[in-house]
């Protein structure tokens, strides 16, 4: 392909260019990448001041714990081989196996099936064969760098960290899923109607979404706090306390994430021609029938992208999730910020970034996989909005 | 489409909407002039110590709590008028340290500071965010075919981690003799500690902002520079304008509409900055507007929450978010009417 003469550059512009490209990549990536790194020494090399004992870990090293060179190599070769079977043989398996109409749910079974195998062959086959091969391999069995895995053992177990990631994925699903079907019909009715209430509608949906949380939070609290004697003439002694309860604060999610979700959802039912569901008009269909034969099967790019986003939102909530739920119930984001208050000792601190590199993993993984949805998305409501 | 039908599609989202955020804000609107306290009664209590040859008794007057049938406190909500805004606004102090253009006692107001920090995050992150956005878009427009997928992968990194996490990444960076704070040290050779005063914790919240946000404008950025039309790029060339020239005038008034909504995007994000204030534990030093606001409405040490303060600074906030988004938005009013 030719470069557009628009595009072409002196070498020393060029140079220049990807210079600051190069900076920037590596501006973006260093944090996380460092927070990994620092997760799996123990505190003294993890808050060294010599980057290459944060790399290297040689007090963890000295503690035994380590990779040697021989383990390194067979863990990339294992990741390379998983990776590949991931891209390349998992989508065929799953096409062939699994009838048309039940691919989303086919999906998810597969690649849950595909992540647990993976883990076990990674985190569990792998370190055993090893451990009966290093002392074999003389030099290259020795530990090279120093690595432990006591402070993920530690967040997880120790600190019941489960039961934190168990909350956010209910309050994360139960957002994701709401907050779609909801969206969905809103923004396909805002598309397909020109209007002047629908334009006004968008226009307050912006404002807001403009509304700091807290506003909103403000609003909340006492009234979720004193739920149970407001709801009482109409549910009797059966009325809910609203406060830190889960399922409440994924309507206040779903809700506070409104706006957002319907601007997005009804630039894209705008690009769906309008002649699709007229026609099926013609044919006899009423609104309704029209969207589910017709619009529902073409509109999984779009639904995909805002759910993205709905997942984010609710996954990253701080402000909501601390004041609107207990201890028992809370999500991870929150009970992390608990974690390294209390920060007494340097493994306290070590073990919170080992937490927040499990926070962070899944939307490592999640960016990895739907990079084109999100790009798409965050350009949706700027190109069409 | 008709009303009914109308009705029917956007119905769900509206009632949603309406419950859980124009509801609230009735109530915070209600809850910023009344204040809920317990009632108190006042009861005269006898207390004897054995005594010999007779119990030496006093009687005193105690405050105590009414409690109803269920043990539960009584309460009794009363109008107060302004006085939360009062107690928020702090007008006086406000005044006093005007008057001695103290700037000690004014950072010492903790809604004038947050107000200060706020605002000033809003407009220095503004700038910043879009010029770094604009360069990472024209560098990754620029570079290799190849290059692209994995440069714009890496860059969605910053935008999409959690933010409180985020913020804790950058402190964990720089805290204590940490990696960055010890190579500034050897750049500088002087001791630094960054998160001993106020000024250097907010220029970590301004850094990290651009570096959580920039990704975003350069996405938007991005996807603006792939529909520019090539041939009056090529036409520029030929009237020879020079590569800054051909940015001025050709590639920024095509991306205008794209930065304006940029713009606005960031003025509503930066201005509930919030998660910063959280990850660097700054509120010693620097508190923003939402932060006031979820302050108040923690429990503190005897388990209360002020509701009424959290309720007025909640309002007070939410005017100064209508006030920065009024001219963007009228602006993108006029380009709709005029696409009418």
């Amino acid at each position: 392909m030719s470069v557009p003469k628009s595009l072409r550059q002196p070498l020393g512009l060029s140079i220049l260019s990807n210079g600051f490209l190069a900076f920037w990549c590596l501006v973006a990536a260093f944090p996380i990448v460092w927070i990994a790194f620092m997760s799996f020494k123990t505190p003294f090399d993890a808050f060294s001041s010599n980057p290459f004992n944060v790399i290297l870990g040689p007090e963890t090293r000295s503690q035994g714990l380590g990779l040697s060179f021989a383990e390194i190599a067979a863990g990339l070769v294992l990741a390379y081989f998983l990776v590949r079977q991931a891209i390349k043989w998992l989508p065929r398996q799953v096409e062939s196996l699994s009838p048309s109409g039940s691919r989303p749910f086919a999906w998810l079974v597969a690649v849950s099936l595909y992540a647990i195998v993976a883990a076990t062959l990674f985190f569990a086959l792998l370190p055993t064969v090893m451990g009966f091969l290093n002392p074999v391999l003389g030099p290259f069995g020795r530990d090279l760098i120093g690595l432990t895995t006591e402070h993920y053992e530690a967040v997880w177990i120790d600190r019941k960290f489960t039961r934190n990631f168990g909350n956010s994925m209910l309050v994360t699903t139960g957002v994701v899923c709401i907050s779609l079907t909801v969206g969905t019909l809103a923004g396909y009715g805002l598309a397909r109607s020109g209007s002047d209430l629908a334009f006004w509608l968008l226009i307050i949906a912006l404002i807001f979404r403009a509304l700091p949380h807290s506003v909103l939070v403000a609003g909340y609290l006492p009234v979720f706090i004193k739920s149970a004697e407001i709801l009482r003439p109409v549910f009797g002694e059966a009325a809910p306390v609203l406060y830190g309860k889960p399922w409440a604060v994924i309507v206040v999610l779903v809700s506070i994430n409104q706006p957002f979700t319907i601007w997005m959802l009804r630039s894209f039912f705008h690009n769906i021609p309008r002649e699709l569901d007229e026609a099926a008009r013609v044919d006899g269909c009423t609104h309704f029938q029209a969207f589910r034969r017709v619009i529902i099967p073409v509109m999984w790019p779009g639904v995909i992208t805002a759910g993205l986003f709905s997942f984010l939102l609710a996954y990253n909530d701080f402000l909501v999730t601390s004041l609107l739920l207990d201890g028992r119930n809370m999500t991870m984001v929150p009970a992390i910020a608990g974690m390294f208050n209390r920060e007494t000792t340097a493994s306290d601190e070590v073990q919170a970034i080992a937490a927040a590199v499990s926070i962070t993993a899944p939307l490592f993984v999640l960016v990895l996989v739907f990079q084109r949805q999100i790009v798409s998305g965050l350009t949706a409501g700027a190109v069409k909005g | 489409m008709r009303l009914r039908a109308f009705a029917f599609f956007v119905g769900p989202s509206l009632f949603l909407m309406l419950i859980f955020i124009a509801a609230p804000l009735v109530t915070v609107f209600w809850n910023s002039f009344h204040v809920t306290k317990p009632l108190y009664e006042r009861v005269e209590v006898e207390t004897c110590t054995p005594g010999f040859p007779k119990q030496v008794c006093t009687t005193s007057v105690k405050q105590q709590p009414i409690l109803d049938d269920r043990g539960q406190l009584v309460t009794e909500t009363s109008f107060v008028g302004l006085d939360s805004y009062r107690n928020v606004l702090e007008l006086e102090r406000l005044r006093a340290a005007l008057a001695n253009s103290d700037w000690r006692a004014f950072n010492n107001i903790d809604f004038w500071q947050a107000l200060r920090f706020t605002l000033l995050f809003t407009l220095v992150t503004m700038p910043l965010v879009i010029g770094t956005g604009l360069l990472i878009a024209l560098t990754v427009n620029a570079t290799l075919q190849s290059i692209k997928g994995p440069a714009i992968f890496i860059s969605l990194l910053p935008f999409i981690i959690t933010p409180v996490i985020g913020a804790l990444s950058i402190r964990w960076l720089f805290i204590g003799d940490g990696i960055l704070t010890a190579a500034l040290e050897a750049w500088t050779g002087r001791d630094i500690a960054m998160f001993a005063q106020g000024w250097t914790i907010e220029l970590m919240m301004y850094l990290y902002r651009v570096w959580h946000v920039a990704p975003f404008a350069f996405v938007v950025f991005y996807a603006g520079l792939q529909t520019i039309n090539q041939e009056a790029v090529e036409a520029a060339i030929i009237d020879g304008a020079s590569r800054f020239e051909r940015l001025r005038y050709v590639v920024v008034p095509h991306l205008m509409p794209l930065i304006i909504f940029v713009i606005l995007i960031h003025l509503m994000d930066a201005y509930r900055v919030f998660e910063e204030i959280v990850g660097f534990t700054s509120q010693a030093h620097v508190i923003s507007l939402q932060w006031l606001t979820y302050d108040f409405l923690m429990p503190d040490e005897a388990g209360t929450r002020s509701i009424s303060r959290a309720s007025a600074s909640a309002i007070l906030t939410m005017v100064g978010i209508i006030v920065l988004v009024i001219l963007p938005l009228r602006r993108a009013w006029r380009d709709r009417k005029g696409v009418h």
